[in-house]
């Protein structure tokens, strides 16, 4: 049966500051969003699937990255990804974490057909080979090594996740638990996951560059349209229940200082309340002027380095507040001067120029995020993974809205002491 | 079913197109300084690059002018350092002092409305910075604390010993440095290295972004009217001193990987055998369908990462190659390494090979092109050797052009193994 062209088109049209794209979707499902700028000779074409490392096995950590990695050992008709990427002028990367997995490339515009036929080969079919799994698991395993072992505090968040996480499989970091389920991931596990995930009804296509739609829906249609679906991508993830407890971890090391990691839940990524976390952890921490840095680092030199964020994920996130001290200070003190000042957030009214401050900033960390066509095609997929790529830019005025006092509100939802997990991570050689 | 046959054929790749790329704009300040204005880009946005004669290079003693540059920040004749974050802040600005080993920095990335309120900021801390002594001692703590953790890291040891290897001890570009050093930075020291070299110095400006009327009379006011000289500084012991013995061993008891560094002095960008060289260090290590990468790491999987580099500084060149890998693979590794580097030199390279490399050169040309403050970059990589633009027409001549014949040549002329020197950090096997 040939696959019918089928076009729900929607435009969306340009404004200042504005990503101006249009979108349609294939029979069997795959998502495609073309963004149109003609002010660069390269187009970046992105595919994230919708796979992460919260979609692993308890006991297979660490799969969804290794994975990424064997989507560059070779599709049916390509033997090598790489090599005529760069024939084309190309260059590509990928990444994975809790959430997705994402693949993009950038290369030449009269060259982008190269990129359609290696993007919709390894999608239509993996060449799974014993050598490409085998030099994989022991490429990873130097990774887990350099980034995650052989780094001080490296492990942080291998201790950090299953302190905050119980149920939820966030619990993991995406390199995995631990190197032997790395080591003992075999063929099958791997064609498995391939079927599960690897669908184009689990993935969204977007282009950038000096392209026509017209020209992305012809190329859209011939690559990606005859790739059927076939497997079944059904979540079925538990949900993290309330914490009710303080929990304290208090680990040595092999390092030169003394570390605090405080973790709080928060809300997922399409919650109401994200962006009100994301200026209270701005106010705390975003820049030289804020309020960690200021009254913790400058004026009561407690730590060299304090930092506030919130991990973005798509489900129940953490909001994080970490620190190295300074040598002598101890870690009660340094934890209760941090816990002083987000009672601050909590009882004290938010000056209004200090909002504006933080608002002003995200207005302009917006304007620079956007500043080429790869940046600007993976915040459009992201957007559209989250529910509608068009929320891509109302980013902005989501936070523009935000008061000062569902900061507050936020700050005494998510930083109470029985909602905290900490991680005392202390010096060996103190 | 569709048949999937046409998936076989690899879409025709196309000649790439490049261009050359047009020079900024000069404008003379009326104390003489020149601004080179690069006005391109989509976005209401601009970044203003100071550029001062103030690397590493011309330091009296060890962390000065990385001091000197980092504290510009901490207070200036009308603000202190609070202040001047907070407006930084407020105004979703950036402003980033940073050092190399050739120049000092300061870079301002603002919206262009709030550009005529940052100016005055912007202005002080480049001319009227105060470095009052407890805001200096803020910062050496800080530092001080982040070299200690950089110290438990293999690959920061490894790069802090290899210069003094290979370019020798007493080259301002071997110095090394040891934890003391952080005890004798002062206010004083700084103010002595900013009167020197920042105060009446003659310094470049670089504009890029979507530039909007009226900001050279901006600048202007704001840099050109104090009184400045330009001096060409004396540098002593610019002849490379290697040291004479080929492989050295740095023992770090604890380290699951070891940090490998391979390399020897060349020469640089004022060399015309730079270019065709940069495309035979290609080949070596210089993208991931390099030759090491594809031996080292995709074909045996002893490491995560493996690259060669060919670094180009105003008085000296360096070629190295850098990885981590298993402890117990190490010498396995460097052997290989060897074996690739012979490999280029006895064998001529296939036509194929080189055809490809030339393509993926010509790609990597059009991203680094890509957006205005890419090409201010690409401006900036010419000035110190007093070139322009035009240096990259020679460098897409060179990458055209060069023949399999010219690839064997250098590689031979450049890359004597017998010149090269090994450095392990990491732990001892046998």
């Amino acid at each position: 049966m040939q696959p019918k062209e089928i076009f729900l088109s929607i435009i969306y049209l340009s404004e200042f500051y504005m990503i101006n794209f249009e979108k349609f979707t294939l029979k069997n499902g795959l998502r495609v969003i073309v963004h149109h700028d003609e002010s660069t000779p390269i187009v970046a074409i992105n595919v994230l699937y919708n796979v992460g490392a919260r979609d692993e096995d308890h006991s297979k950590t660490g799969f969804a990255h290794l994975f990424e990695h064997l989507m560059f050992g070779g599709s049916v008709n390509i033997p090598k990804y790489d090599e005529p990427l760069e024939k084309a002028g190309g260059e590509n990367n990928a990444f994975t974490n809790n959430d997705i997995t994402n693949y993009y490339l950038t290369l030449p515009v009269q060259n982008i057909e190269t990129g359609f036929w290696l993007e919709s080969d390894r999608m239509f079919q993996l060449a799974f080979s014993e050598k490409s799994l085998d030099v994989q698991r022991n490429v990873v395993t130097e990774e887990f090594r350099q980034t995650h072992l052989n780094q001080p505090y490296g492990d942080v968040w291998l201790l950090l996740r299953p302190l905050a996480y119980k149920v939820h499989p966030y619990q993991w970091s995406t390199i995995g638990k631990e190197i032997s389920h790395i080591q003992n991931a075999v063929m099958d596990d791997v064609k498995a996951f391939y079927k599960k995930f690897y669908n184009p009804n689990n993935a969204i296509l977007v282009v950038a560059g000096n392209v026509e739609t017209a020209e992305i829906k012809i190329l859209a249609e011939k690559w990606f349209g005859p790739i059927q679906n076939d497997g079944e991508n059904q979540r079925n993830i538990p949900k993290e229940p309330p914490q009710t407890e303080a929990r304290l971890l208090v680990t040595e090391n092999n390092v030169p200082l003394d570390a605090i990691y405080k973790a709080w839940h928060m809300c997922g990524r399409m919650d109401a309340a994200y962006h009100p976390t994301d200026l209270l952890s701005d106010i705390l921490s975003n820049g030289n002027s804020s309020r960690l840095y200021n009254e913790l680092v400058k004026n009561k030199k407690l730590f060299s380095d304090l930092n506030a964020y919130i991990l973005g994920s798509s489900d129940e996130g953490l909001f994080v507040v970490s620190g190295k001290l300074v040598k002598g200070v101890k870690l009660e003190d340094a934890d209760a001067a941090i816990i002083e000042e987000l009672d601050k957030m909590k009882n004290d009214e938010i000056d209004e120029r200090e909002l504006q401050k933080v608002k002003n900033k995200i207005e302009a960390n917006l304007e620079f995020s956007e500043m080429n066509v790869l940046e600007k095609a993976m915040n459009l997929a992201f957007a559209e993974l989250m529910g509608n790529a068009a929320d891509v830019n109302e980013e902005g005025k989501k936070y523009q809205a935000v008061t000062a006092e569902q900061i507050r509100e936020t700050a005494r939802q998510v930083l109470r002491p029985e909602n905290c997990s900490t991680l005392y991570y202390k010096s060996q050689k103190l | 079913m569709t048949t999937q046959d046409f998936r076989k054929t690899h879409p025709q790749s196309k000649a790439i197109e490049t261009m050359s790329l047009v020079e900024p704009e000069k404008y003379l300040l009326d104390n003489g300084i020149p601004v080179y204005l690069i006005n391109a880009g989509t976005q209401e946005i601009v970044k203003i690059d100071l550029i001062f004669d103030a690397g590493t290079l011309l330091q009296d003693q060890s962390l000065q002018a990385q001091f000197t540059s980092k504290c510009l920040i901490e207070g200036t004749e009308s603000f202190d350092s609070k202040t001047i974050a907070e407006i930084v802040d407020f105004y979703g600005a950036y402003l980033k002092p940073s050092v190399t080993r050739d120049d000092a920095e300061i870079s301002l990335y603002s919206l262009n409305k709030h550009l005529e309120n940052l100016m005055p900021v912007f202005a002080e801390v480049a001319l009227q910075p105060t470095f009052p002594e407890h805001e200096v001692q803020t910062m050496v703590q800080k530092l001080r604390q982040e070299y200690l953790v950089n110290m438990e890291k293999g690959s920061f040891i490894a790069q802090q010993h290899f210069s003094p290897l290979i370019h020798g001890e007493q080259h301002p570009y071997g110095k090394t440095m040891v934890l003391g050093d952080y005890e004798n930075i002062n206010s004083q020291v700084l103010h002595q290295f900013f009167t020197r070299f920042y105060k009446t110095a003659g310094f470049k400006i670089i504009v890029s972004g979507k530039v909007n009327n009226g900001l050279i009379k901006l600048l202007n006011r704001y840099f050109g009217q104090h009184k400045v000289t330009f001096e060409e500084h004396v540098i002593e012991n610019l002849t490379n001193t290697p040291s004479g013995i080929p492989k050295h061993f740095i023992e770090k008891g604890d380290a699951l990987q070891s940090a490998l560094r391979i390399g020897k002095a060349t020469i640089n960008k004022h060399h015309p055998d730079f270019l065709p060289f940069m495309v035979v260090n290609t080949i070596l290590g210089g993208y991931f369908g390099s030759r090491l990468m594809t031996n080292i790491r995709e074909d045996k999987g002893y490491t995560y990462g493996i690259g060669s580099g060919l670094g180009s500084f105003k008085h000296a060149g360096m070629f190295f190659i850098g990885s981590e890998v298993g402890n117990d693979v190490t010498e396995k590794a460097i052997e290989q390494i060897f074996i690739e580097i012979e490999k280029l030199k006895s064998e001529p390279v296939k036509a194929e090979e080189l055809s490809l490399v030339k393509n993926y050169l010509l790609g990597t040309f059009l991203r680094s092109a890509d957006g205005p403050f890419a090409l201010a970059d690409l401006f900036k990589a010419t000035l110190d050797y007093g070139m322009d633009m035009r240096y990259y027409d020679t460098f897409l001549h060179t990458v055209k052009n060069i023949t399999i014949k010219d690839i064997q040549e250098i590689a031979v002329k450049y890359l004597q193994t017998d010149q090269m020197i090994t450095l392990v950090v990491g732990n001892p096997v046998n």
